[in-house]
């Protein structure tokens, strides 16, 4: 009950003028990137965060959350219109809800994916207020080994349990970490990884990281596929209002989104694809109207994976702000503006940063609510966001970058180390690489090291501690199965399908 | 003939891919040769600075031979990019812009540096209206410089057009005073 009570604490300071223009202003943006294919949340708060030195934590944490949010809703517009999902979270929005579109009844998809998103992103912040104060509990008894053990778990399942091969999604993590080992060992005062270069002893930026990988990257790819031909927008048809039929159809699945979505996200595994996924083949499943799914397109196909991914999105705020474990890109880098505030998430956030938690949790409900009339009734204005031209689009979104990353301390070698990094993500995105690990290994690597070496001078140099508590040993075993899992369950279905088609052949 | 399904995915080299592997190979020996010199105290011998770093190392090892066996089993890439061909002149005129953009960054400020990158880019992307490019790309390194770097507290240096810009407005602040 005492949640309720820090609640109305939150709202009395979401509620204040300027709080509340921080949470339009982040809507708003959030709603704009979310839109334009190219551009992602995870870049954008990563362009944001030099504001975290000039307004309060407060003010810079609701305005994030707003893009986090709003990006979420403005996706799903994309995906409906341009059958381009923005973000790897409304692939499945795209595949009923672009169908939907061209058999003129894009209005009904574009609203039952905007108060799906509302409905579920208001259980899934329910969920994150009434979730964390329970996670802290827990939390308070872990200890440095159990923090290694969790973390650890958390890297196999953002690299290797998510994502199309554990090899490609490892390697990713693993470049994380180099990149976020470079720099001054905070320990011992040791240079590490700088190559005798004095530019990297403060270690790369993670503005740089992401911006190198998210827009150059990104803008590479996109220049170097102009061959594969473009998505048409779907001009907007059909009401947004959506007939009663259509709300019976509607309500059930995202109610099930939400409590698909949310556990899920709330995991330390994360990731949205997964909630997303299962709700899709939940509802296909369910539908009564399951000749319309991969046809004229099902409105229960886009009601689910829409709430399920909005969740998810709630969910991951919880092992962010009750044990700082960042499990998506966005998430990573919001830890990052954490720590520029040198604010350590963990179980004591709650208490000690009661304001700042609180705040952001009522600013979340209040962010729901701006974002569904942001994007219903003026869809209009985003639609015609959708038409900027891909040239002027992505030259300026290289502009920004420059901005952002040339403005961290007027060095060359930064833009040097951008463009790298650009080419970097230019051949991951070609080879099928993802990306997201890199930033959670570059944020969360460090992180991890710390704990281990704490762990380890606690033991006196004793390798056991990790197996001899048994939190910590259950961890680490989820870790392996997870890690192995998949690959054995693989071999064994291979062997059980190619059996029987042998026998004949081979007779 | 029971093997038909699997000689529809022919098992030869794929050369990208194995560059791929070969490359990360080299990213390890770089961060041996990197943690090798990093100096240790014997102080913390038990958990030093070098311990992660080796940790990282062996799994980078790891990775790159399970990706250069991936390579020779014939990659990985989907096939969906292999077939689309890449445009390497749009490609090209992106690089271009980049480089221009870092080469002239400091000697003519960023808003001249933009508005060059700009065009380059938009050409790349296949824009047939550089002088329209031009334009667009001055106001919105304009707005760039002017909001979003000065409303983040961002300095980023200022060239020939941010000095003369800053003059007008100085010198029209002063006759307004005036």
């Amino acid at each position: 009950m005492e949640t309720f009570g820090h609640l109305a604490h939150g709202f009395s300071v979401a509620f204040t003028p300027v709080n509340l223009m921080w949470c339009l202003v982040g809507t708003t943006l959030g709603t704009a990137i979310g839109v334009l294919p190219g551009l992602g949340p995870a870049l954008t708060i990563a362009l944001l965060l030099p504001i975290t030195y000039q307004v309060a934590p407060e003010a810079s944490f609701i305005l994030f959350a707003g893009i986090y949010y709003g990006a979420m809703y403005g996706g799903s517009t994309t995906s409906i219109l341009l059958n381009t999902p923005g973000e790897s979270a409304t692939i499945v929005t795209a595949l009923e809800g672009n169908r939907m579109a061209r058999s003129g009844r894009g209005g009904a998809a574009l609203a039952t994916s905007a108060i799906g998103s509302f409905v579920a992103g208001t259980i899934g912040t329910m969920g994150v207020a009434f979730l964390a104060p329970i996670v802290v509990k827990f939390a308070l008894s872990f200890g440095p080994a159990e923090y290694f053990s969790l973390m650890v778990l958390a890297f196999i399942t953002v690299s290797a349990v998510l994502g199309s091969s554990s090899v490609r999604g490892l390697t990713s993590l693993f470049a994380g970490f180099v990149i976020g080992m470079i720099g001054v060992d905070l320990q011992t005062g040791q240079p590490r990884f700088t190559f005798g270069t004095s530019e990297l002893l403060d270690g790369v930026d993670v503005i740089i990281v992401a911006v190198g990988l998210f827009a150059v990257g990104e803008t590479l790819y996109m220049a170097s596929r102009r061959y594969a031909g473009k998505d048409e927008i779907v001009p907007l048809k059909g009401s947004l209002y959506m007939t009663a039929a259509e709300w019976a159809r509607s309500w059930r699945p995202w109610l099930r989104g939400a409590l698909i979505g949310f556990p899920i996200g709330a995991m330390p595994a994360g990731g949205a694809e997964i909630p997303t996924f299962l709700s899709y083949a939940i509802e296909k499943k369910l539908s009564r109207h399951k000749e319309e799914f991969g046809t004229v397109g099902a409105i229960e196909g886009v009601a689910g994976p829409e709430a399920a991914n909005n969740a998810s999105a709630a969910g991951v705020l919880v092992p962010m702000l009750t044990l700082g474990l960042p499990t998506s890109a966005t998430a990573a880098i919001m830890l990052s503006a954490f720590q520029s505030y040198g604010i350590n998430p963990g179980p004591l956030l709650l208490t000690t940063q009661a304001d700042l938690v609180w705040g952001l949790i009522a600013s979340l409900f209040i962010a729901n609510v701006i974002l569904v009339i942001l994007n219903l009734p003026l869809i209009g204005l985003w639609v015609r966001l959708l038409k900027i031209p891909a040239p002027q689009l992505y030259a300026g979104i290289l502009v920004f970058a420059t901005v952002g990353t040339y403005g961290i301390s007027q060095s060359p070698i930064d833009l040097v180390i951008l463009y790298l990094l650009g080419a970097a993500g230019f051949l991951m995105r070609r080879f099928d690489f993802p990306t997201a690990p890199v930033i959670i290994g570059m944020i969360l690597g460090p992180l991890a090291e710390t704990q281990f070496r704490r762990a380890m001078t606690i033991s006196n140099g004793d390798w056991t501690v990790f197996y001899r508590h048994p939190l910590s040993l259950t961890l680490l075993t989820l870790a392996f199965i997870g890690l192995v899992g998949p690959h054995i369950w693989a071999y064994v279905e291979r062997r059980r399908l190619r059996g029987p088609e042998h026998v004949p052949g081979d007779a | 003939m029971s093997t038909s399904n699997q000689q529809a995915t022919p098992s030869r080299l794929a050369v990208p891919e194995l560059s791929i592997g070969i490359g990360l190979l080299a990213c390890a020996a770089a961060v041996a040769w990197q943690t090798l010199a990093i100096p240790v105290s014997p102080l913390y011998s038990k958990v030093g600075p070098t311990v992660f770093p080796y940790i990282t190392m062996t799994g980078m090892v790891i990775l790159s031979l399970l990706l250069i066996v991936a390579a020779l089993r014939g990659g990985w890439q989907p096939e969906e990019e292999k077939e689309t061909p890449t445009d390497w002149k749009a490609m090209g005129f992106v690089v271009v812009g980049l480089l221009a953009n870092l080469l002239l960054i400091q000697p003519l400020g960023f808003t001249a540096a933009s508005v060059i990158m700009f065009v380059l880019i938009c050409y790349g992307f296949g824009s047939k209206r550089p002088l329209r490019d031009a334009l667009l790309g001055l106001i919105l390194a304009l707005a760039a410089y002017f909001g979003f770097a000065r409303a983040l507290g961002v300095n980023i240096g200022a060239g020939f057009v941010e000095n003369q810009l800053n003059t007008i407005i100085n010198s029209i602040i002063s006759m307004l005073r005036a």
